[in-house]
């Protein structure tokens, strides 16, 4: 049997997440043999690949790219798994909801500036709206909430899809 | 005709970012820029909140340095509170600052870094990773992945929680330190250290295979900016800010928090999302600076424990007159960092106080204002709010610890990317080693970043007007 294709991507968020998935420490070795990394900060892989059997989404969708990036990695991923408070709940960077675009970006380029003033507009992804959770763009197979999860509950979580189960989170994950 | 090489996204760093390489008619490069692409808006969706909970909430800013973030921030509301926080809490905070330093800087050296450094730049890309390190280097990949989880561990058994935990609040911390944690975390250094010792007796002869790089990676004269205790030590948790020049000249000394205001602006890029901080005596761009562990090892006159002590001369021997200019050596200065950091460890831990349980001060807003610096793993890390008559946040100002490095990360890879990169022959080695002037400074990008690229290696041809005439790619 092949290796089974993961992949971890990241959105709006702070990667507490992806680091709770390298607290996985010495375990992440154990698993090694068992899936192939396919694309991920931690890799150099600059393409999200065709088949790939499950991704781990950390952050909220708050810019055009997560936007753009979130419906590409459903349409090439069979199992998709919101990971932590931001996919799931938009946590943190939601907070940004309660003021509009021009507000927020005028506080930082604007405001909290000394030079060249101006909200920045060439090459970077223009912002959404409003941040949300990963759920409202496309269909989330296993959500798993925390900020971040533990590391034993990711591991877990992998273990049993490994085995070919969907793991039961009930007891072990919590928001917050 | 102007031709645009793109590459999207870096990898292998903190964080979603792209550049930009333009070339000239020549095909040769003109100048390379850092994108950053995410905004996350901090400093305007806390304002309104109470003070308190500035700590929690900016410690989202960075899942891979909260510590930093919690220790700015309450040090801006113990600034606030105008309360000098128990001696306990403050040793309590610099060992889990330490800790921070310890699985950041492993992080940065070994699942992120040593693929280029031990695999090699041109390495096959697929497997350039640490779990391919892990294959071909197991000991070094295990070393790594140790020294990281000493840090993390450390975190949690102090504090509860290995990312973003409570314990780190306005006053101090919340609650004392433990005989049997102190003991459990104090038996472990010894193997910490010996890692540490071994890592840098096997890069350090390794440096020589990279003297191209060394040449060609951020190597310029700047300034550098860090902390320092008043008699010239290293310092990550307090201290007063301190600029020294490419000679390693004093430029400013013993600047207190409240004045950063008086030497740092920041200028904004209409290509970025990530702001220029600038050293305001030298304005515009010309007040480029570098912040982290290369800055802090220029910037201070020693680190006052034994054995980084040794190594630090051995450092400075690479560049006897003056700064150590590569920013190659960012590598080199992190584990030097390291094993500084696990030395200090032993000595606070070692300090009967350190048990004390008196460690959290009280006391209600008695100022407007409130300033907290200290060093990320990354550098300078700057929070500053003003509160109104309720204590809620009327205005917050974070300068992050990455930001002061982007004048000089463009800078960088404009260097690098001009000896590197040739426009009529493109190689994905090439590429990589423009994307390994990032990874140097280990930029914390979440603390203001991101975007995706479906095409990695996009070459556009435009006309002066930028109409794309002609586009291809490589995957």
């Amino acid at each position: 049997m092949g290796k089974v294709k993961i992949a971890t991507v990241w959105l709006d968020g702070c990667s507490g997440c992806h680091m709770s998935f390298l607290d996985m420490d010495e375990r992440l070795l154990t698993i090694a043999d068992k899936i192939e990394l396919v694309y991920s900060p931690l890799v150099d892989a600059k393409i999200f690949p065709e088949n790939v059997d499950l991704t781990l989404v950390e952050g909220a969708v708050s810019n055009e790219d997560d936007l753009h990036k979130i419906k590409l990695v459903r349409s090439r991923t069979k199992l998709l798994m919101a990971l932590g408070d931001c996919a799931v709940t938009s946590n943190v960077p939601g907070m940004r909801n309660y003021y509009s675009r021009d507000e927020i970006l005028r506080c930082a380029y604007v405001e909290n500036a000394a030079i060249n003033q101006g909200i920045p507009t060439q090459v970077v992804p223009l912002l959404l709206p409003k941040v949300r959770p990963v759920h409202e763009y496309v269909k989330v197979d296993i959500f798993v909430p925390g900020c971040p999860p533990h590391a034993d509950i990711i591991f877990d979580a992998i273990a049993a899809l490994l085995e070919g189960r969907l793991p039961d989170l009930g007891n072990q994950a919590r928001f917050g | 005709m102007t031709q645009i090489l793109t590459i999207d996204p870096v990898t292998r760093i903190e964080g979603h970012s792209k550049i930009t390489i333009r070339l000239d008619d020549q095909g040769k490069v003109a100048v390379a820029r850092l994108h950053i692409t995410q905004f996350r808006g901090f400093e305007k969706f806390t304002e309104g909140r109470p003070f308190q909970e500035m700590p929690s909430l900016t410690a989202r800013t960075c899942g891979i340095c909260p510590i930093s973030h919690l220790l700015a921030s309450t040090k801006a509301c113990d600034d606030i509170m105008a309360i000098r926080i128990p001696t306990a809490a403050a040793s309590l905070r610099r060992v889990i600052n330490y800790a921070q330093i310890v699985q950041s800087h492993a992080l940065s050296f070994f699942h992120l870094s040593s693929p280029d450094l031990l695999l090699g730049m041109d390495s096959d890309p697929t497997l350039r990773h640490i779990l391919g390190v892990a294959e071909k280097f197991p000991e070094l990949a295990k070393d790594g992945i140790w020294l990281r989880k000493f840090g993390q561990q450390l975190i949690e058994r102090i504090s509860g929680k290995r990312v973003h935990p409570t314990w780190i609040v306005p006053g101090g911390v919340s609650h004392p330190l433990r005989a049997e944690v102190r003991d459990q975390i104090v038996a472990e250094i010894p193997q910490g250290i010996a890692i540490a010792r071994k890592t840098l007796a096997w890069f350090k002869p390794v440096i020589r295979n990279f003297q191209d790089e060394i040449d060609t990676f951020a190597n310029f004269p700047s300034l550098f900016l860090g902390l320092v205790s008043p008699d010239g030590t290293i310092e990550h948790y307090d201290g007063l800010m301190r600029v020294v020049d490419a000679q390693r000249k004093i430029v400013v000394d013993n600047l207190e928090s409240n004045t950063y205001a008086d030497y740092i602006a920041e200028a904004v890029e209409p290509d970025s999302y990530l702001k220029s901080p600038f050293f305001k005596p030298l304005g515009y761009p010309a007040g480029l600076y570098r912040v982290g562990p290369l800055a802090r090892l220029n910037v201070c006159d020693h680190l006052a424990t034994p054995l980084a002590e040794q190594e630090l001369a051995e450092f400075r021997a690479l560049q006897p007159e003056g700064a150590v200019l590569s920013s190659f050596h960012y590598h080199y200065a992190r584990l030097i960092e390291i094993l500084y950091a696990l030395e200090r460890l032993a000595e606070l831990l070692a300090m009967p106080e350190i048990l004390s349980t008196q460690v959290r001060a009280f006391a209600e807003p008695n100022k407007r204002e409130g300033i907290g610096i200290s060093e990320a793993p990354r550098g300078t890390l700057i929070h500053h709010y003003t509160i109104d008559e309720n204590g809620l946040i009327a205005r917050a100002n974070l300068i992050i610890a990455t930001g002061h490095n982007n004048l000089a990360m463009n800078q960088g890879i404009t260097q690098a990317a001009k000896h590197f990169v040739d426009g009529t022959k493109i190689t994905e080695g090439a590429f990589n080693r423009v994307e390994a002037v990032i990874r140097c400074y280990d930029p914390c990008l979440s603390c203001s970043t991101h975007a995706l690229g479906e095409m990695p290696l996009r070459i556009e041809l435009t006309d002066a007007a930028g109409q794309i005439l002609d586009s291809c790619e490589r995957g």
